[in-house]
């Protein structure tokens, strides 16, 4: 009846395994209980969970996004006190438990921390930035977001209901296979990333949909703003590598499953495949995640150094030669295979000559600074760190490439330094720099300085403290994922990289209690202008919250920046003679219940309870069929209601002016 | 023109069904009858797969060199150029791998 599910899945084999599954339930039925007391299920459910505006879509991506970087780096913290103290020990985690944490840490991370922060992110702002009301497929666009909620509640599941893979977030065979893990974690892992990984490649199409059709009059390919072309470029990848990884892992399962011999070594079986086939997903990986970072700190560079972006097609052309490139580098991840040198040498060569667009990137926003009159914003201040930060990764990248050199340093710490050092500084600082950019954007107040400058620093030197060590380690001779260790050299260095981890802890606190103290100071910090930081690109002309369909009138470009240059001319708040009538998606809970069903798919599949797999099957199924057979999928908003929102704004705007000049 | 359309439509879909049904049989049925070595039956296959790929975009998705919009052309040449990349990449390191490992 429930296939594998028994009892015994509880968490009583360690304490610890339990206090976090306590800690998930409680945290589950704490949020519920609020909501409940507060009476805002109702609100909760019709105004968010159903919307398929792209900026509410957006703003819960970031949310889960946020919940799930806490849940990822407690367990971040816990390897390093177990690292810090299993000098001939055990330390407080079995080792069991130990490689559960750094399997789920990195799972967790890639999935379901940077995934759908980016993918937030891309939701808030690309839209506006091209001048459009939405998403090409706002319905799908919903979708996406559920699916990747499902992955999400999977992994959290995994906690309080069985235990997670022990197999790496890259769950290598023939480890990962039956044989060896016969247990559900490699199950929970395979199909958390399958269910939210569907609703990536789901994202991915609906941002290239979205940049190629709804750009607005006027913005032609070279007008595009730099985070916008990231994003296309971005995309390009999602919809190129994500299908390797479902394949892969599918493979994996059916292996797992039916006993299929894909990647073991009986009847012709090669497990080197699936690193093969993992990485040609993975290495793009890694640019889907930076490339619109960089995009982001170019917005953030042009506009806090009030200046054009120096190089802006350079920036184009090198932005795509890294998407294309980031598909010819994959065998550096496993040059201790075997292959022969002329392989080895190939892959090598292309991943340094990656690094020559990247460096061209790093000089245009060098020189963008240069001479440009520079604020430093929170964003700004991410955005130094970053550049300095990510130079040391690429050149110790570059390092990685050389294939002799990583004969040495392959699977040891130095590897998990280099690529945390790409990661956090390019990846997150960039994330976090768009979080304290775009905030007002999104909620009509900015966010406060003082304390995004301290996350900043206790961020920044806290990835230094917890990482350089861990290059030293690598040097000598510590190898990645060890639960305890003899080598008494090691532990000072080890207890340091757990101070470094400490102190990026204060600056989540930091972080916490800037968006505490924000929300309290809301009305004093309110953005009444749309256009807090004298930006420079179309998404700062409309209001802060913009309305729900972003533009009353959609805006024509006539140059790169555009809105700058609206600026220029006093064209930017040109009142419209007269409004018209604007057809917008209606809010649906279909993408919910898809999102549910996946869940419970995969869940199912977990445990191996057949019906209920096929039952959730047939739900999807009904789903789709009852949403494309929905006539009225759209609702206008009559152009009488949109001129009351925009007068309100002119209003607001006028006042806000009137206060300037006073002052 | 109007209305000779649908008639050259269901004409093509009918081709391309064919045509596709063809190309599913023969890989079956070389599996199945053994009529060919084994290397050679991969050949086919992959050669038949390719084919495949070939007939639907031409008669399934109306995909002309032609008619085409030259953006579509390209976004589909840039994805032949990955898809090369990707397979072609993956078969000479597991070539490779197998050479140096059982040869």
């Amino acid at each position: 009846m429930l296939g594998r599910l028994t009892l015994d899945a509880l968490p009583f084999y360690s304490w610890v395994a339990m206090g976090g599954a306590l800690v998930t339930v409680l945290g589950g039925l704490a949020i519920a209980l609020v909501i409940t007391m507060m009476g805002k299920w109702r609100y909760i459910w019709s105004e968010w969970l159903t919307s398929l505006d792209h900026k509410r879509i957006g703003i819960m991506y970031v949310m889960l996004a946020l919940v799930m970087l806490l849940r990822g780096f407690i367990d971040a913290l816990m390897m390093r006190a177990q690292q810090a103290v299993a000098l001939n020990s055990d330390g407080y985690l079995p080792p069991d438990h130990f490689d559960q944490i750094f399997s789920s840490h990195g799972t967790i991370m890639i999935f379901f921390m940077a995934m759908p922060f980016l993918t937030g992110l891309i939701n808030i702002i690309m839209p506006q930035q091209i001048g459009s009301r939405d998403v090409a497929f706002p319905f799908l666009n919903s979708v996406s977001l559920w699916l990747t909620a499902a992955g999400a509640g999977l992994m959290l599941v995994s906690l309080v209901i069985g235990k997670f893979s022990t197999a790496g977030w890259t769950g290598y065979p023939p480890y990962s296979g039956a044989a060896y893990s016969p247990g559900v974690g490699v199950d929970y892992w395979i199909w958390s990333i399958q269910v939210s990984g569907i609703g990536t490649t789901l994202s991915g199409i609906n941002f290239i949909v979205t940049i190629l059709k709804r750009r607005a009059p006027g913005m032609t390919f070279m007008r595009m703003p730099m985070f916008t072309w990231t994003v296309l470029c971005s995309s390009v990848l999602m919809i190129f590598a994500f299908p390797a990884l479902t394949v892969v892992v599918s493979m994996l399962a059916l292996d797992r499953i039916f006993g299929m011999h894909f990647f073991t070594n009986a009847d012709g079986g090669n497990m080197m495949n699936y690193v093969n086939l993992i990485w040609i997903w993975g290495h793009p990986e890694v640019y889907i995640l930076i490339l619109p970072a960089f995009g982001i700190f170019s917005e953030v560079v042009a506009t806090f150094s009030a200046k054009r972006l120096f190089g802006y097609p350079s920036l184009v052309y090198a932005t795509a030669v890294i998407a294309l490139l980031s598909f010819t580098v994959w065998l550096h991840h496993f040059f201790t295979m075997g292959a022969s040198a002329n392989v080895n040498a190939f892959f090598g060569v292309a991943t340094m000559v990656i690094a020559v667009p990247t460096g061209v990137k790093v000089f245009d926003w060098l020189m963008t600074m240069y001479r440009g009159r520079i604020t430093f914003h929170p964003s700004m201040k991410w955005t130094l760190g970053f550049m300095v930060t990510f130079v040391i990764g690429g050149m110790t990248g570059v390092l990685l490439a050389l294939p002799p050199a990583d004969y040495l340093m392959h699977n040891s710490t130095f590897l998990v330094a280099h690529f945390h050092n790409m990661l956090i500084p390019g990846a997150l600082f960039g994330y976090f720099a768009a979080y304290m950019y775009w905030f007002p954007k999104a909620f009509g107040f900015t966010l406060d300085a003082r304390w995004g400058t301290r996350a900043f620093w206790f961020w920044v030197v806290g990835f230094y403290i917890a990482f350089m060590p861990l290059y030293a380690l690598g040097f000598m001779g510590m190898s990645r994922r060890m639960e305890h260790y003899n080598i008494a050299e090691w532990q000072p260095f080890l207890v340091t990289a757990a101070v470094g981890a400490v102190l990026v802890l204060i600056g989540i606190v930091c972080l916490g209690m800037q968006l505490y103290v924000s929300i309290r100071d809301r009305d004093a910090n309110r953005d009444t202008t749309g256009d807090p930081w004298n930006g420079r690109t179309l998404e700062w002309l409309a209001a802060s919250p913009p309305p729900p369909y972003n533009f009353a009138v959609v805006p024509e470009v006539r140059s790169l920046d555009a809105f700058h240059e609206m600026k220029q001319r006093g064209e930017a708040y040109r009142r419209p003679e007269r409004y018209e009538d604007i057809e917008m998606p209606k809010n649906s809970g279909i993408g919910v219940v898809i999102g549910v069903a996946a869940g419970v798919f995969g869940f199912a599949m977990v445990w191996q309870i057949g019906w209920a797999a096929i039952g959730a099957g047939l739900v999807i199924l009904a789903a789709l069929v009852v949403r494309s057979s929905q006539e009225e999928t759209e609702t206008v908003m009559p152009a009488a209601e949109v001129k009351r929102i925009e007068d309100a704004r002119f209003a607001a705007l006028s006042a806000s002016r009137r206060e300037e000049v006073a002052a | 023109m109007g209305e000779a359309r649908p008639y050259r439509s269901l004409r093509t879909y009918l081709i391309g069904f064919a045509l596709a049904l063809v190309l599913t049989a023969v890989p079956f049925g070389l599996v199945a009858t053994r009529a060919l070595p084994a290397g050679q039956i991969l050949v086919v296959i992959a050669v038949a797969a390719v084919v495949q790929v070939l007939v639907h975009l031409r008669f399934f998705l109306h995909l002309d060199l032609r008619t085409t919009p030259r953006e579509n052309l390209l976004a589909l040449g840039f994805a032949a150029v990955l898809i090369c990349i990707m397979i072609g990449g993956s078969l000479v390191i597991m070539f490779n791998l197998h050479y140096r490992m059982w040869v």
